[in-house]
């Protein structure tokens, strides 16, 4: 597998739009070719050398290609954007849209991701080992299709909407998260291994979420449907046992979502 | 502008004029076609090689939604259209975005790269036309027009109620002074204003409620006034019942009410040379056919009613169709018709928006996709090519989709190609659902336009039925120097090529505009100011004296005050008003 080795080389003030980040645009690509592809910053383009340092050529095909990308890159957006195979490392931090629209290959960032990581997602893998911030897996907004498919990991917090209007894939959180996971979710798994905050499943007619810690504010339109003990979704497994809720009843009249709440963690539902 | 252009050589199609791919030359000075350039003039001339390609006038698009508050509502409830489709400023031109709702900029750039130079606003709600004139200002390229929404303004249905046409027709000749518009345009009428209650209207013949007017008085009166007034265009109709299963009868008897009315176009304006009546004829023109011809009792049994209007229109000269044909893919409807997109919103459990404009009508919005998976959309793709393909005389039917409606006019290319070529319906026959063969007739129409057909019903006619010969749709010596060439060679059309159509209608060699290159090989390479047409109607002072006094008194009941309300000059670019109703002014 070719490798390239992008180094930021200065510091950033106005955020640098670079969806070229991506083993679909490197490969077939010399290192003097990467060099010259060009990124938005504001209202102008510029090469991407203004910014990074790189090291190596592109593999014959994204496949072929991995990208691994050094420094604090939280102000460079839309790394791994649409891109379909290869693998992306992102040493720090990254900025917004990480693997927005990603359909294949693999994306690890070691540090955080800001919002919108994996944003409409239809395959590939997408594992942040940090914090993430609002709209993981989620749709853009003003639309309700969300993710479609892959797997999209945090290892840490995410903040709110997680999954907005999810159709499909798997969201896995390590930590906690915020308001309004799973809104308006048709299809797809999201499993919350710490607590929320309120209004999680709002709106959802299909699919499930699981979340293993406490739920602060239950969301009204869910109805109770028994226990169930250590969940198994193919290899994802949630061990211990759930009060299980089928809804939202608020927005359909037979809705499919399934909302499983951790038995310990919740004694007031 | 001073200077001279030549169009030379090309494959010319002039409906018009006649003119049916011969080899000619197109002359163009001072922005306006000529017969001949002196020897002088030529040599300075600009020279356009079309040599092998297809020369038509610019394209005029009769319905389209391009301006004032309901696209703007659409452009601010839809990001997702947005963020997807969107183009980095050039040397010359704006950034822009949008598929269905486009940034004002887009919308002049991406008419001018298919070819089209003129385009009129379907809908001005009176209190919003300000507004209006603000975006049109803002649209490059495109010679603009609109028309004022009256189906259901408390005045119209007052006057027509009382049977005041005297006052009713010094109302509609100040409103169109005041707002700057162009022709009437009647929503469904009588209905919107049941809206405000949280009804509708499903026959012509319930009275509304307060005003107790029927819709059959409402399209009866504002076609009668529209022909006495001698207005460019004949009234706009969209009929009651819009969307719903079965709402083409209640269209058929709509149609049938203007039928013994005279069109008494009236207008003051240096006719173009052409070969044909530049004058209108028809005295009811009704927009977007295909929304009006739902036929079933429910979404289980739809089907097409197209069959049935066409029948009607092939043997009633009076009327005048656009299609409002569905290309499928995404689309924003907005209309008037507050209660039908209600009814679109509840369909689709998707968000909407909603709008009252005081004492004069409503408006809807909501976002739509039409899939090709979908046994309803499929029909109602067939049946927006149905609309054009079983009305027999090109001369009383409109390509549109109702953009952005049925679809963004940016997929008029599509729609040309399958009124072209028998061989691309049969090719998304097979992509669709299959209700689309079983539940329209389209299946069994092996008619493929030409490129004359194609020329009428993009230019010619468009042009012809809102009046403005004088100007567009032609290439006539007088007419206003916007060309298209195409690059397609007539002589080696292949229609069974749609990837190669498609692009070519969509990407044009040329756009030529007040005889000034706008788009070359589909990029656009200067930005011609556009101009807003109106109609200045005259009438009898003492007529618009008595009926201002009522305009005031009820004026208490508007959420703005009387001064506010008209637009002045200076939110348009180079208005130009259209003289109407000179019996009047010369009696």
């Amino acid at each position: 597998m070719a490798e390239v080795i992008l180094t930021l080389n200065k510091e950033i003030d106005l955020k640098v739009e670079a969806d070229v980040i991506t083993p679909d645009e490197f490969a077939g690509k010399g290192n003097a070719e990467i060099k010259q592809l060009l990124v938005w910053q504001g209202p102008t383009q510029f090469p991407l050398s203004d910014f990074f340092d790189v090291e190596g050529d592109g593999g014959n095909s994204a496949e072929d290609t991995s990208i691994v990308i050094n420094g604090d890159t939280s102000r460079v957006k839309l790394i791994g954007a649409k891109m379909t195979a290869g693998k992306i490392t992102v040493k720090g931090s990254t900025g917004m849209h990480v693997g927005s629209e990603m359909a294949g290959g693999e994306i690890v960032v070691e540090g955080d991701a800001d919002s919108w990581p994996g944003m409409e997602m239809t395959g590939g893998v997408l594992h942040i080992k940090g914090n993430a911030g609002d709209h993981v897996g989620s749709a853009y907004r003003g639309s309700w299709h969300g993710m479609k498919g892959g797997r999209l990991m945090v290892d840490g917090n995410a903040r709110s909407q997680i999954g907005g209007g999810m159709e499909g894939g798997e969201i896995i959180i390590g930590g906690s998260i915020e308001n309004f996971c799973g809104l308006h979710q048709t299809g797809g798994l999201i499993v919350v291994k710490g607590d929320a905050i309120r209004a999680v499943g709002a709106e959802m007619s299909g699919g499930t979420i699981v979340v293993g810690g406490h739920i602060l504010k239950f969301t009204p339109g869910m109805q109770a449907d028994g226990e169930e003990s250590n969940l198994e979704f193919g290899d994802v497994a949630c061990d211990g046992t759930f009060k299980k809720f089928v809804g939202d009843y608020a927005i359909a009249k037979k809705p499919k979502g399934i909302l499983y709440a951790g038995k310990e963690t919740n004694p007031d539902l | 502008m001073a200077s001279a252009l030549i169009v030379k050589n090309g494959y010319v199609f002039d409906p018009l004029n006649e003119i049916n791919g011969e080899i000619k030359d197109v002359f163009i000075k001072d922005g306006k076609i000529v017969a001949g350039l002196s020897d002088a003039e030529m040599k300075d001339a600009k020279v356009v090689d079309a040599t092998g390609k297809t020369v038509m006038p610019g394209g005029v698009d009769s319905h389209t939604h391009i301006a004032g508050s309901k696209v703007n509502s659409g452009r601010l409830m839809r990001p997702e259209d947005h963020y997807k489709y969107n183009k980095a400023k050039t040397d010359i031109t704006h950034s822009g975005s949008g598929e269905t709702t486009k940034t004002v900029y887009l919308e002049g750039y991406e008419y001018a790269q298919m070819g089209y130079t003129t385009a009129f606003e379907a809908a001005v709600p009176p209190m919003k036309a300000r507004h209006t004139h603000e975006e049109m200002r803002s649209i490059p390229m495109l010679d603009m027009g609109g028309y004022l929404v009256l189906g259901n303004n408390w005045f119209m249905m007052r006057y027509l109620k009382e049977g005041d046409m005297e006052k009713a027709a010094a109302y509609i000749a100040w409103m169109m002074k005041a707002h700057k518009t162009y022709g009437i345009k009647c929503v469904n009428p009588a209905g919107v204003e049941n809206w405000g209650w949280g009804e509708n209207i499903s026959s012509l013949d319930e009275a509304n409620i307060h005003f107790e007017v029927t819709p059959r008085e409402m399209i009866k009166g504002l076609c009668e006034l529209n022909e006495e007034l001698g207005i460019p265009m004949p009234m706009h109709l969209h009929a009651n019942n819009l969307g719903h299963p079965g709402c083409y009868e209640t269209t058929l008897e709509s149609l049938a009410i203007p039928s013994k009315i005279k069109a008494k176009q009236d207008i003051g304006v240096d006719w173009a040379e052409t070969k044909i009546d530049p004058s209108r004829d028809k005295s009811v023109y009704l927009t977007h056919m295909q929304f009006n011809a739902f036929a079933g009792t429910s979404w289980r049994d739809f089907e097409s009613g197209v069959k049935p209007l066409a029948d009607y229109i092939n043997k009633n000269e009076h009327v005048v169709i656009d299609s409002g044909s569905v290309p499928f893919g995404e689309a924003t409807c907005m209309t008037g018709d507050g209660p039908s997109i209600h009814d679109v919103a509840v369909l689709t459990g998707g968000k909407w928006s909603n709008c009252d404009v005081d004492l004069e009508c409503g408006s809807g919005v909501c976002p739509f996709t039409y899939l090709k998976s979908n046994p309803v959309h499929s029909v109602q793709w067939a049946m927006g090519l149905e609309c054009l393909l079983l009305i027999d005389n090109p001369w009383q039917a409109i390509m549109t989709t109702d953009s952005p409606n049925g679809g963004p006019f940016t997929k008029y290319p599509l729609i040309m190609t399958w009124l072209m070529s028998e061989s691309f319906r049969e090719q998304t026959f097979n992509e669709c659902h299959k209700w689309a063969n079983d539940r329209s007739e389209l299946g069994g129409v092996d008619r493929e336009m030409s490129l004359y057909d194609l020329a009428i019903l993009t230019r010619a006619n468009p042009a012809k039925t809102i009046g403005m010969v004088h100007r567009k749709g032609s290439l006539g010596v007088g007419a206003d120097g916007d060309v298209t060439v195409y690059d397609i060679d007539p002589t080696k059309l292949d229609v069974n090529n749609h990837e190669d159509l498609i692009r070519k209608f969509g990407s044009v060699a040329y756009t030529i505009k007040d005889g000034e290159i706008a788009v070359k090989d589909g990029e656009v390479v200067s930005i011609p100011t556009q101009r807003t047409f109106y109609s200045d109607i005259s009438v009898d002072d003492a007529a618009e004296k008595d009926m201002l006094a009522d305009v005031k008194e009820w004026f208490k009941y508007y959420s703005i005050g009387f001064n506010h309300y008209p637009t002045p000059d200076k939110y348009l670019t180079n208005p130009t008003a259209v003289t109407v109703n000179t019996r009047h002014m010369y009696r």
